[in-house]
């Protein structure tokens, strides 16, 4: 075991840890350890754009960013937070430019913008033009800026380290980070991270459904470190569907394809979103098109041999503007559909997407312990955290603009809060839980295989708590997984060596996937209303006196070892819009 | 049933349930296999599949990986040809697993897998990234400029911006690299993917570090030792006209004025 002392470790490099690290490294002695080199990170996958009210190409302002994403997110969304978004919003890009990021430009040679799904000019009247691109590569084109001035500032990254476990202790009866637990994946060598600060940068969770836009390497890591130390997680049950991923694969086909013009089709060729959205239409919100594909798909009208996927239409749009705008996704569809998108259109279905919840913070990044209490030292930003400017629905594009709006917000805190503040002492045996996780898992010779398991879980969800909820799908979901959950203590892996054990962190990132899912699904048994992306059926409407609060979820652990999810509930922050009937 | 797109998935979990229409093949991976911590020396080792011929390599070599042998070790992360975790060789061609189809690889005869060449393999499929990236690091691919900034975006033009989109669109796999006999044969030469993201500012009319720039890249490691082979070009999965790249660099040192 190795013992390392940083100012500030930052876990995970992907747009809002890289971010992060160009802040902190300024100020103070950073470490940043990431599981991925930095550009395999799935930030590099997001494609259409980043949301800014730059109003370059027509008339925008910050205020009415402000209130798509509050609208776009149900109402759930914490609107000082959301504020703070869009107002940032603008130097974010600006700052992504000055580090070199290659935009599209007008032929004035401004950033360009083009629509996107939810953003509206004054208050939902007609789509804007709001999100900054760079052809359909935007994530790649920031991924890759963020590496390079990370190269610039000398950032130390730790390759190729998975972070397992973050130590919390508790002095004077507040719960302080004290640093972080990582395995190296090139020599199963355990490493123990001091730290002052620990920001938490790792991303999403969505492995655990089948049909998803998420890499194998998205097993939510970070969340799960956080909760088994007892902190909570916020409003787990509320989980993006996109529309349009590839049909059977998952793979996304950006909403910025229909802001270039794109159409849903059923099988008799019918643009159906004109039915569930007059204005909005083929750009109502991710949840609003997700649920009127499926209501299609169900009333017979899908397409295919088995009714089961509609279409995406492209072929009236010029093939300069496909290559010039969307190359990357007309690519996707030639390699792994052998279709042609000049000529044919693009089957499709909803794919798990962005997880809205996650570890909560404030404004600062700052991680909280409760309701109120910040835990002293522990920042998260990205995807791995729930602010929440996302609500109960992320609006597309908000959320490279939240990775670089709170990236760089926590990596300021957090930088600050170590140049003022002492080092935490590490608990006896700060490895302990680590060292157990690893040798259990290695000297198993249980019979369940990690593959089934994660099959079967996968499965499950994608069965029960997708697009459509009742409390029967849901409860099924949660026998499933307390099923899976037990049979997982009786995993075993193949590789027992120490050298790239892929074999062993399969297992450890499936027991992270059991972990989140068994959250999930229980926040969403409980929340009896419809909201976002959270739909019921059996609770169609969504009940602002009852569930108006985010969902806060804790582990609990009895004297005799058992353990509980226990749920407890947040206000959420409204300054200035009156929740309204959301229609697009 | 809640979605019903996903009815069948409640089913008995079939690891196929991806393609209902297509036909399984039986296919042979031949698989080149190195572990130190078992033995010194690499073999082959060959693992028969039913998989479904549109399917992609990675998804073979998981099948492999979850149903077979636990310790076939490789690298992977987005599955659909972005991250650049996977580069390998394909039948003795460099090309990212997830972005290559059996079905485009002669299924009928056994498919060869092994690791790029020219970087120390660690494992299997993983080799040593890190001289790969120092080359990269070398070059400086970052944006350098001089002067004030400027309160708003710098002004670039389509036509501007439209003169090094190609290369950057790298995503640093480094299948080019690692099929460059230059770079087989001489560990030091930059290599196709360092001068490719040298490119991408070289070209950007925002930059103004080209001098220091071009001066790393006409150095004995630098443009010149390439032979313009084209290897890369071929390798590339992003498509980028690489040589060309590497031409245009030379071209504009040449032309530079001193
Ligand atoms: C296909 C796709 C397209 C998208 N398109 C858009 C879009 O157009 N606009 C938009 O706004 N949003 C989009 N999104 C959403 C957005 O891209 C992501 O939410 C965002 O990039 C997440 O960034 P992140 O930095 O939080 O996490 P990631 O980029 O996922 O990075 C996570 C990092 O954490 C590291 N990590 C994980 N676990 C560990 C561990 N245990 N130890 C150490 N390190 C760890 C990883 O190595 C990685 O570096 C898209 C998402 C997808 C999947
Ligand atoms: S130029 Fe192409 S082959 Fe070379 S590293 Fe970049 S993407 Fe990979
Ligand atoms: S797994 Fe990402 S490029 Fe193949």
């Amino acid at each position: 075991m190795q013992i390392h002392k940083y100012d500030t470790v930052i876990v995970g490099a992907g747009g809002a840890g890289m971010r992060a690290a160009i802040e902190s490294t300024k100020r103070s002695r950073t470490a940043v350890l990431t599981k991925l080199y930095p550009t395999r990170s799935h930030t590099g996958a997001a494609q259409g754009g980043m949301a800014a009210a730059l109003a370059n190409v027509e008339e925008d302002n910050w205020e009415w960013h402000t209130f798509d994403t509050i609208k776009g997110g149900d109402y759930l969304v914490d609107q000082d937070a959301a504020e703070i978004l869009a107002k940032e919003a603008i130097d974010a890009v600006l700052d992504l430019e000055k580090m070199g990021l290659p935009f599209g430009r007008t032929p004035e040679g401004r950033i360009d913008q083009r629509r996107f799904g939810g953003h509206s000019r004054n208050h939902g009247e007609a789509p804007v033009r709001r999100a900054c691109y760079s052809g359909d590569r935007t994530g790649h084109m920031i991924l890759q800026t963020l590496y390079q001035n990370c190269v610039k500032e000398g950032v130390e990254f730790f390759n190729e380290f998975y972070v397992l476990d973050q130590l919390v202790v508790e002095v004077d009866g507040v719960k302080k980070s004290a640093g972080v637990v990582a395995y190296e994946l090139a020599t199963g060598e355990i490493h123990v991270f001091q730290a002052k600060s620990v920001i938490y940068a790792s991303g999403g969770t969505g492995k655990f459904f089948k049909v998803t836009s998420n890499a194998h390497t998205l097993t939510g890591d970070g969340q799960a470190a956080c909760y088994r130390r007892g902190l909570p997680l916020e409003d787990m049950e509320f989980f993006q569907f996109h529309p349009t991923g590839i049909w059977r694969m998952g793979i996304l086909l950006t909403e910025g394809a229909r802001g270039e013009g794109g159409i849903l089709r059923n099988k008799d060729g019918e643009r159906f979103m004109e039915k569930y959205a007059p204005v909005m239409k083929d750009l109502a919100s991710r949840d609003v098109v997700s649920r009127s594909i499926y209501t299609e798909i169900r009333e017979g009208r899908g397409c295919g041999p088995e009714g089961d996927h509609v279409y995406l239409d492209l072929t009236h749009l010029p093939p300069e503007q496909l290559d010039a705008k969307l190359p990357d996704i007309t690519e996707f569809a030639r390699t792994y559909l052998g279709i042609e998108p000049y000529t044919d259109p693009i089957p499709i279905q909803p794919t798990a997407h962005y997880a809205m919840g996650g570890i909560p913070t404030n404004v600062e990044g700052e991680v909280l312990a409760d309701n109120t209490t910040v835990v002293p030292g522990l920042y998260a930003a990205g995807e791995v955290a729930c602010v929440s400017v996302h609500g109960a629905n992320r609006l597309g594009t908000n959320s490279l603009l939240d990775i670089n709006v709170f990236g760089r917000r926590a990596g300021i805190a957090a930088a600050e809060y170590a140049e003022k503040s002492d080092f935490v002492e590490l608990p006896e045996n700060p490895a302990q839980l680590v060292v157990d996780q690893v040798e259990r898992l290695r000297d198993s010779t249980g019979t369940e295989r990690v593959a089934t398991i994660r099959q079967e879980l996968q499965e499950c969800m994608d069965a029960n708590v997708m697009v459509f909820r009742t409390e029967q799908t849901i409860k099924t979901a949660v026998d499933k997984i307390a099923e899976l959950r037990k049979r997982y203590l009786d995993v075993s892996v193949q590789d027992k060596g120490k050298r790239f054990n892929t074999d062993l962190l399969e297992a450890i990132e499936l027991g992270n996937l059991l972990d989140l899912a068994e959250v999930m699904a229980t926040s969403a048994l409980a929340r009896k209303e419809s909201r976002g992306g959270h739909y019921r059926e059996d609770y169609p409407n969504r009940d602002d006196v009852n569930f108006m609060r985010h969902t806060m979820a804790y582990r609990e652990v009895a004297e005799d070892g058992t353990e509980s999810i226990r749920l407890d509930y947040k206000p959420v922050v409204q300054t200035r819009y009156q929740p309204m009937e959301r229609k697009y | 049933m809640a979605t019903p797109t996903l009815d069948k998935a409640d089913k008995a979990p079939e690891p196929e349930a991806g393609f209902a229409d297509s036909p399984y093949i039986t296919a042979t991976f031949r698989i080149r296999r190195f572990n130190p911590e078992v033995s010194d020396e690499a073999q082959w080792q060959d693992f028969q599949i039913e998989i479904d011929p549109k399917e992609r390599v990675l998804d073979a070599l998981h099948k492999i990986k979850w149903n077979q042998d636990g310790t076939l070790t490789f690298r992977r992360s987005c599955a659909h040809g972005i991250c650049g975790s996977d580069a390998m060789r394909i039948n003795g061609k460099n090309r990212l697993a997830c972005k290559t189809l059996i079905k485009d690889l002669s299924p009928e005869k056994p498919i060869t897998i092994e690791a790029i060449k020219g970087l120390t393999v660690l494992k299997d499929l993983v080799v040593d990234m890190d001289p790969f990236f120092q080359a990269y690091r070398d070059v400086m691919p970052f944006l350098i400029t001089k002067g004030n900034e400027p309160t708003r975006e710098r002004l670039q033009s389509p036509e501007d911006r439209e003169r090094f989109d190609d290369t950057t669109k790298c995503i640093l796999c480094a299948a080019c690299t690692s099929s460059c006999p230059v770079f087989w044969n001489d560990g030091q030469y930059f290599g196709p993917a360092a001068i490719v993201n040298a490119h991408r500012f070289i070209f950007d009319s925002r930059d103004e570090g080209g001098e220091q720039r071009l001066e790393i890249l006409n150095d004995r490691d630098g443009v010149w030792r390439c032979r313009t082979t084209f290897n890369c070009t071929d390798a590339c999965p992003r498509g980028i006209e690489v040589t060309k790249a590497i031409q245009e660099v030379k071209r504009a040192l040449i032309t530079r004025r001193f």
